[in-house]
């Protein structure tokens, strides 16, 4: 406890130089060592760093894990995710609320636990799954839960968390001595770019025989495209930053995974971290970098120590630092930027703001990052496994990576596989692979539909399975969610709605608002209380806030609507109302008198036979 | 800097200047985008999307697109009406006003924009939210019920006042603004004279006791449409 207010806030500030461009990470230590960041530290924490109290208070309300009220000591956050919702999170919840005696958002009185529902935290193939604090559960069952309750209440030492709730650890290297976790791998097929084996440090000291502008024409011959979902030409991203005037450049690796259904970078960082960062490296030298940083999502905190420690082996090896493998002039390392759960830094101009410490909104553009990015620095903003890509193409040589998939679409592609399949996990297929043949590998049986690309994506039915993923028929950042007979199409519409709600950051009107709308109409169709006209209400304003939203977050969160508007309307009309053609069968009498019937304590008189 | 060029809007060439934004070179014509979160002499912040046009086809924010040479503009077209609409009903149904009891009535750019659109009432249904009124401060009134999120006072407080009164707290549907004090507006440093409490576009931000100064009939907006003083400065 601290005796002056603040005054361990005021010391973290002290331990990031005091500069303002880390409030982030002072911030979200301040909430580690004190459970929370209330006034008083908001006040130390503006008064060290020169900010406007309003803007660290504005800081710390944007960002999902952060709060400035105190959490109980052991803070579950469940993930409510479409997928995890198919495997029984509902059910983990109740079992929650009635063993603790307290609902979702809520705190215990004796302070020791919080319920929070959480966004997707990257676990689709292991639902349902929760965080408690930093530790990951997963394939939880509601016995299970109750029971993880019971031994915390008998824990003595927060600090022995992982120990007690880990009973066994996953596969690979989440039995590393620094990661000792319960999640499973689930890599079910191994591609020859990513999950081959690769020689630590190969790919980098081809890249550096080379000039940059050589490294680049490489990564242009292979035709390498960005792996996060929109395609951007990578060596084109690299060439602009290049060019761009100024000093001092920066590469950032986004592993903001936070699509819902998305698990592939989980995967790379666990197993091909060295990979990542050579990567990285080998992007920075072709750009002209001597900053690189990994920001990686708040939900894979548990890899932080492990990753933490490549970097440091690789700094030893003289992979990292000053003159790199003895590149006269080359300076070249990474630091790790924690997001503080936020789906919207993803996007990577929110990203760029999220590591100068500020609210996750996207910026203006242009100017673009790579003129104007990281303090102002030429950035380029690039895909965890895009990076991956790049190491590969500079080990083994463009030829052999643009041989695998299409024409154009070269390379492989990694898919996280969930939902109402045999074998969900992570599959590195060559692009132009057909979905039909994804569903063989991973046991979907008789699938009624599937959401590729996640929420923002879109949902593919049984005509189109024969389509293949690539970057001219399905292109997709990788998540594949199979919903099999029984699944409510126009249901899961309706969660990845409450999703983008959730996750917008607000900046705009048509994404703030239309989303929120957008939703109100599902649900409505959902009770029972749609009308025809409904059908033509939602696809209008869906397309108002796909045209005038401000970033892609709005510019895609109407997908779910659209596309199921398209593929599966008989779904919705499957839902109106019976009297759905006459005007006003969307107006709930009851709910509408309900009150007034509640305050003048009067039933209202029913007329039957309507 | 300031190299002539030309580019087009709804078909007719006006001249701009390298460093404008399309926005101001259509003001320089006389040619009025409808616009909410942009202020003259502010950063502009591109949020409320009502002043959206096409440009080479694609959807673009007029107040934060530097204008360029050669520039196919779209303004005034039936799509982007019925898409300013939208918006601008958006706005209506995320809050709570009140228009017939507003002290801003006739001066508030919301109600002025929404007459100018010929929307009687918004097609979205209303949210009804929850929203915090703060009081405390003896001169000045922040009414979250009536606020828009457009940012002008979080600008200019800081642009043109030199202080950080107002700034965003929460996100998506909870953005709100928030001051500069855990006491509310009562331990800012705000005056009634801050340019932040002029540049509130709606009834967010009032000064107290000088409430229908100017009587209802006598506002700005009482006689002439929105955007009448960039169309009455037209060259033409």
């Amino acid at each position: 406890m601290n005796v002056t207010p603040g005054s361990g806030a005021a010391s973290i500030c002290g331990r990031f130089g005091n500069d303002p461009s880390r409030l982030l990470d002072i911030v979200s230590e301040v909430q580690r060592e004190s459970g929370c960041v209330d006034d008083p530290a908001m006040d130390a924490i503006a008064r060290a760093l020169g900010l406007a109290r309003v803007h660290v208070a504005g800081v710390v309300s944007f960002y999902g894990f952060l709060s400035s009220r105190p959490n109980g000591t052991y803070v579950i956050r469940l993930c409510n995710d479409v997928i995890d919702e198919m495997k029984g999170s509902q059910e983990v919840a109740a079992g929650l609320e009635c063993e603790l005696g307290i609902r979702f958002g809520e705190t215990t009185p004796d302070g020791r636990f919080s319920l929070q529902y959480t966004s997707c935290i990257g676990m689709s193939d292991q639902a349902p799954a929760a965080l408690v604090n930093d530790v990951v559960l997963t394939r939880l069952r509601p016995g299970a839960a109750r029971e993880m309750v019971r031994t915390l209440r008998g824990l003595e030492r927060p600090a022995d968390l992982r120990k007690v709730l880990t009973q066994s650890y996953g596969d690979g290297n989440n039995s590393h001595d620094l990661v000792r976790s319960m999640v499973d791998n689930n890599l079910r097929v191994r591609g020859k770019v990513i999950f081959s084996e690769m020689e630590c440090g190969a790919a980098l000291r081809r890249a550096l025989t080379l000039s940059p502008t050589e490294v680049i024409r490489e990564v242009k011959t292979a035709r390498l495209r960005g792996r996060g979902g929109a395609g951007f030409p990578t060596g084109m991203k690299w060439e602009y930053t290049r060019a761009a005037p100024g000093s001092l450049r920066c590469l950032i690796a986004n592993a903001d995974e936070g699509e819902p259904g998305t698990f592939k970078d989980r995967v790379i960082l666990t197993e091909r971290p060295d990979l990542l960062f050579e990567g990285m490296t080998v992007a920075g030298y072709a750009i002209g970098a001597d900053l690189g940083i990994l920001y990686l999502r708040a939900e894979y905190a548990y890899l932080r120590a492990f990753l933490e420690h490549v970097l440091e082996g690789r700094r030893a090896a003289g992979l990292l630092g000053p003159n790199v493998l003895g590149k006269t002039g080359f300076h070249f390392d990474i630091r790790i930027q924690m997001g503080a759960g936020a789906y919207i830094c993803g996007e990577e101009t929110a990203l760029i703001n999220s590591c100068e410490g500020l609210r996750g909104d996207p910026r203006t553009r242009p100017p673009f990052p790579a003129q104007f990015g990281y303090l102002g620095r030429p950035t380029t903003v690039n895909n965890v496994e895009t990076l991956c890509c790049a190491a590969r193409i500079l080990e083994m040589g463009s030829g052999w990576f643009s041989e695998i998939g299409t024409r154009a679409s070269a390379g492989t592609k990694l898919l996280s596989v969930s939902g109402d399949c045999t074998r969900p996990g992570v599959f590195e297929i060559a692009l132009g692979t057909s979905l039909r043949s994804v569903f063989a590998c991973c046991g979907a049986d008789d699938p009624i539909a599937v959401q590729v690309g996640g929420p923002s994506g879109r949902m593919v039915g049984p005509a189109e399975f024969d389509r293949a993923i690539c970057f001219d028929d399905l292109a997709t950042g990788g998540a594949l969610m199979v919903f099999g007979r029984g699944r409510d199409v126009v249901r899961i519409v309706s969660r990845f709605m409450a999703f983008f709600i959730h996750e917008s950051c607000g900046y705009c009107t048509p994404c703030r608002v239309g989303n929120v709308l957008l939703k109100e109409r599902v649900d409505r169709i959902l009770a029972g209380r749609g009308e025809t006209s409904d059908l033509d209400y939602l696809k209008e304003l869906a397309e108002t806030v796909k045209i005038a939203s401000r970033c892609g977050l709005g510019q895609t969160s109407p997908n779910p609507v659209l596309s199921t508007l398209a593929t599966f309307r008989a779904e919705y009309e499957r839902h109106l109302t019976r009297t759905g053609e006459r005007a006003g069968a969307g107006f709930d009498l009851d709910a509408a008198i309900a009150e007034s019937a509640r305050l003048v304590r009067r039933e209202p008189v029913r007329v039957d036979g309507d | 800097m300031s190299e002539a060029m030309t580019l087009s809007i709804d078909g007719r060439e006006i001249p701009a200047r390298h460093g404008q934004t399309v926005l101001e070179a259509a003001d320089d014509a006389g040619i009025y985008i409808p616009r909410l979160c942009w202020m003259k002499g502010l950063r502009p912040a591109g949020s409320c999307r009502v002043c959206t046009v096409r440009i080479n086809g694609r959807p673009q924010a007029a107040c934060t697109f530097p204008a360029a040479p050669g520039m196919v503009v779209e303004n005034d077209t039936a799509e982007l009406a019925a898409l300013r609409r939208a918006l601008i009903d958006m706005l209506f149904v995320e809050g709570n006003h009140f228009c017939m009891f507003c002290e801003k009535s006739g001066a508030c750019e919301l109600q002025a924009l929404a007459y100018r659109f010929g929307i009687a009432a918004p097609k979205y249904p209303y949210l009804f939210p929850k929203r915090t009124l703060d009081a405390s401060h003896p001169d000045v009134l922040l009414d979250r019920n009536r606020c828009i999120v457009c940012g002008r006072c979080v600008r200019a407080s800081q642009e043109l006042d030199g202080k950080h009164v107002f700034d965003f707290a929460g996100r998506g549907r909870d953005k709100r603004i928030a001051v500069d004090s855990a006491a509310g507006l009562a331990g800012t440093a705000v005056t009634a004279q801050d340019r932040a409490m002029a540049a509130c576009p709606t009834g967010s931000l009032l000064v107290k006791r000088v409430g229908f100064a100017v009587p209802i009939g006598g506002r700005p907006f009482d006689h002439r449409p929105i955007g009448s003083d960039v169309e009455r400065s037209s060259g033409e």
